[in-house]
């Protein structure tokens, strides 16, 4: 027999997930990419592109060479100049934590792995999570999960909650990210949908894209997953992350996604624990633009280490 | 629920000071002093009055400007009229080939003339960079267009050109509102005497230069300067066949009563007290963008702004929670600032008037927000505000108020939002927010407005006519319809 609802589900039910107007998200996305960062202003917002990197490297062709390069350059992405700080994370395949792990040991950088049969997420859910605990048991501090986007677009939202609840579980204490694959929702509608999904089934960061999708992370969506998150707090006084990732080359782009972030979330969200930038060719054009700000001249590609 | 605020000693350590970015103005002269362009030349006052043009954000002058009496006006409408016959003489095509030369010295010169705008008016370099000097080009291109298309236009009527028109611009816009009214004139044959409004004459003046490098015929465009007096005899200029006036509603009524009966062809669009309307459904994080944008455009000082918000009161709180969050982001200050967004008010006068209406919010008991922002110790300023419980007999409900200030009032059903909307003696625009199509059309039916925005705000396009209502006006400025006041038809 059916049981007249609690209030809290009448609610959500009488509410809905706000909309999204396509047109209207686009341009405030791209007003604030008009804003002006210089100088002073700018050292800070690189320096702190940095500190929220997520380093990345997620190809088939990953050795654990590969890794132990990309640990090196994630610690001291400067060799040069020592007041550069270390990046956020690493983030790799499950089977090469252990390396990670072993090159990371007594630094500040994080091991962070994707899992759930990313980047489609195509597997049985037994895997997923079995995946997941193997990650978290060979060192990950944080685990990107990727959502069940078949289930997801076919209405079976039900289903990509109990997933990731289920995964949340998996992990134990590590920090769990879930990706959406914005480039595959269709909508900002959708991309509002499954923030509000992800957090609401206790996501830590909700994060746009594998990196494998085009597009993947643009201002604009990035701006609907901010307003998401604006709300859950508002409504829930839970503060969730934001991981954009995907595209993001340049570090001018890098300071457009932080004034976004700024002028969004606020100076709360303005720190690792909250945002991150997951990239693998950023951070060299951000040590470009510092040491241009640094000494006042551009220096060509080959005064960076490319790993 | 409650709005919880963030506590800003904590986190100073995060916060993301923006350096100033200001636009450079070396590339930028304004002479010490302009004289009156009639008859293609700049010339001497026959007044022998000067006044000086002022930055009212910094309230230094930038320059001197003539005050032209009635000799001046005599002298403008002569050159006016001379020159007139052999413009809408002219071969179409030929006509065409100046206003589109027009508008491109106005992008070659684009930095130039938005500079110069945000100095004399104070808004907002963003504003004067990406909307009215644009605006403006396209305005002459999309009427450079019509130039030999009139007899396509009007199929079996036989347009001829009125002859000479008076036309005063306000402060707010100054060189958008110059490219409204001057680029329809010329492309229907017309030619042109131009006062625009005391406080920003400038990119007028430079508008002049323009005309110059663009060999457009002496006397086809006069710009005069001065003020309400000035106004008042280019208005009852007995060879002003047309008159062409945007401002406000007091001084509109006052020029209609002086053309009634003088056969002169006369345009209006005067003021406004435009109902932003939200619904529940409404996308609403993107609406709040539109309400900031509808009231603190441009200081507010638009006749369009969206200055009364109407909002469903199943959502009052939440969106206005967001509201406020929005408008603490909002950056105060110089208006040469490239991260400004809200500049300075363009005059005491307009200040004056401001503060006068928000104090008899405050006594009439409506609840005032302003967020915290430091505004400039010289120059004229005021921070953005919003009034909750308002109700519709309140002043700031009623009134225009031409500022940042923005009257925030409840309805529970459509019929309710469009009878609150409707109640006012203006109907110049009106804002619709919902995600429902139909709730659309239904309201725009309803709607006692010249220009309906849907889910979005402050929209504009030359090909789009622009008018009002009621008392916000009569007459259509942009598109086919905006050719029409400057048209004799047969």
């Amino acid at each position: 027999m059916a049981t007249a609802p609690s209030l809290l589900h009448l609610g959500s039910l009488m509410g809905g997930v706000r909309s999204v107007d396509q047109v209207a998200v686009e341009e405030r996305a791209a007003s604030l990419g008009k804003r002006s960062i210089k100088k002073g202003s700018k050292v800070w917002a690189l320096e702190l592109a940095i500190r929220m990197m997520d380093l990345t490297t997620l190809e088939g062709a990953d050795t654990p060479g590969k890794v132990a390069a990309l640990c090196g350059k994630a610690i001291r992405p400067d060799p040069t100049d020592h007041s550069v700080p270390s990046v956020a994370a690493v983030c790799l395949y499950p089977s090469l934590i252990a390396h990670a792990v072993q090159h990371l040991r007594g630094t500040s950088v994080k091991v962070a792995s994707v899992a759930t049969a990313f980047p489609s997420g195509q597997t049985f859910t037994t895997v997923k999570v079995t995946e997941t605990r193997e990650a978290v048991a060979a060192g990950a501090d944080e685990i990107d999960m990727v959502i069940d986007r078949g289930a997801f677009l076919s209405g079976g939202y039900q289903k990509v909650y109990d997933e990731i609840v289920r995964i949340k579980e998996a992990c134990g204490s590590a920090h769990l990210k879930v990706i959406l694959e914005t480039g595959e929702l269709g909508s900002y509608d959708n991309v509002r949908r499954a923030s509000v999904l992800a957090m609401a089934a206790g996501a830590d960061f909700i994060k746009t894209s594998t990196g494998k999708i085009q597009p993947a992370a643009t201002p604009a969506v990035t701006l609907v997953m901010m307003e998401a998150i604006r709300d859950f707090h508002r409504e829930t006084g839970r503060s969730v992350g934001l991981k954009a990732a995907g595209g993001i080359r340049t570090a001018k782009q890098a300071v457009q996604y932080l004034v976004v972030l700024y002028e969004t979330l606020g100076p709360d969200w303005m720190t690792p624990d909250r945002f991150r930038l997951g990239a693998s060719s950023l951070l060299n054009d951000v040590l470009m633009q510092l040491a241009k700000e640094k000494t006042g001249a551009y220096q060509s590609g080959d005064y960076f280490t490319i790993d | 629920m409650a709005i919880t605020k963030r506590s800003s000693t904590a986190l100073a350590a995060h916060r993301f000071e923006y350096e100033p970015a200001p636009e450079a103005i070396d590339h930028v002269s304004i002479a010490p002093r302009y004289g009156l362009f009639i008859g293609g030349k700049f010339v001497e006052p026959r007044s022998g009055k000067w006044f000086p043009t002022i930055n009212p954000a910094t309230e230094e002058p930038l320059s001197e400007v003539a005050e032209a009496l009635k000799a001046d006006v005599d002298r403008a409408v002569v050159a006016a009229a001379s020159a007139q016959e052999s413009w809408g003489r002219l071969k179409p095509s030929r006509r065409a080939r100046y206003i589109f030369r027009i508008s491109r010295l106005l992008q070659e010169r684009s930095r130039e003339l938005a500079v110069v705008e945000s100095l004399d008016g104070g808004k907002p370099i963003k504003e004067s960079r990406d909307v009215d000097v644009p605006l403006a080009a396209a305005h002459f291109f999309y009427y450079a267009g019509w130039a030999d298309k009139l007899e396509w236009a009007f199929p079996n009527r036989r347009p001829r050109p009125v002859g000479v028109c008076g036309q005063i611009i306000p402060w707010n816009f100054p060189l958008l509102m110059l490219a409204w009214k001057i680029a329809p004139a010329l492309a229907a044959g017309n030619a042109v005497v131009l006062k625009p409004a005391e406080t920003t004459p400038l990119t007028a003046l430079l508008f002049a230069e323009i005309c110059q490098q663009a060999d457009l015929p002496p006397g086809v465009v006069n710009i005069i300067t001065g003020a309400g007096k000035t106004g008042s005899l280019l208005v009852t200029h007995p060879d002003v066949k047309k008159v062409a006036f945007t401002g406000s509603t007091e001084v509109g009524k006052l020029i209609q009563k002086a053309v009634a009966g003088t056969g002169k062809h006369l345009s209006l669009e005067l003021g406004g007290k435009a109902a932003n309307i939200v619904f529940d459904d409404a996308p609403l994080d993107q609406a709040v963008e539109g309400i900031i944008n509808g009231i603190f455009f441009n200081q507010g000082h638009v006749c369009c702004a969206g200055s009364r918000l109407l909002v469903q009161e199943s959502v009052a709180e939440l969106l206005l929670a967001k509201l406020r969050d929005r408008v603490d982001t909002l950056r105060v200050g110089d208006p040469l600032d490239k991260n400004t967004d809200v500049g300075a008010i363009n005059s005491r006068a307009q200040l004056e008037k401001i503060q006068g209406l928000v104090e008899s919010g405050l006594e009439e008991g409506a609840d005032i927000y302003q967020p915290p922002c430091e505004l400039p110790a010289k120059g004229f300023w005021f921070p953005p505000t919003i009034f909750t419980n308002v109700s519709q007999s309140h002043r700031i409900a009623r009134e225009e108020i031409f500022g940042p200030v923005l009257s925030v009032l409840t309805f529970r059903t459509p019929a309710e939002a469009v009878e609150k909307a409707n109640n006012t003696p203006y109907g110049l625009s009106a804002g619709v927010w919902t995600e429902k199509g139909s709730r659309i059309l239904w309201m725009t039916e309803r709607l006692r407005a010249g220009v309906v925005w849907a889910n979005t705000y402050n929209r504009f396009d030359p090909t789009s006519p622009f008018g009002g209502y009621k008392e916000s006006g009569f007459g259509r400025e942009g598109g086919l319809h905006g050719l029409l006041p400057y048209l004799g038809l047969n």
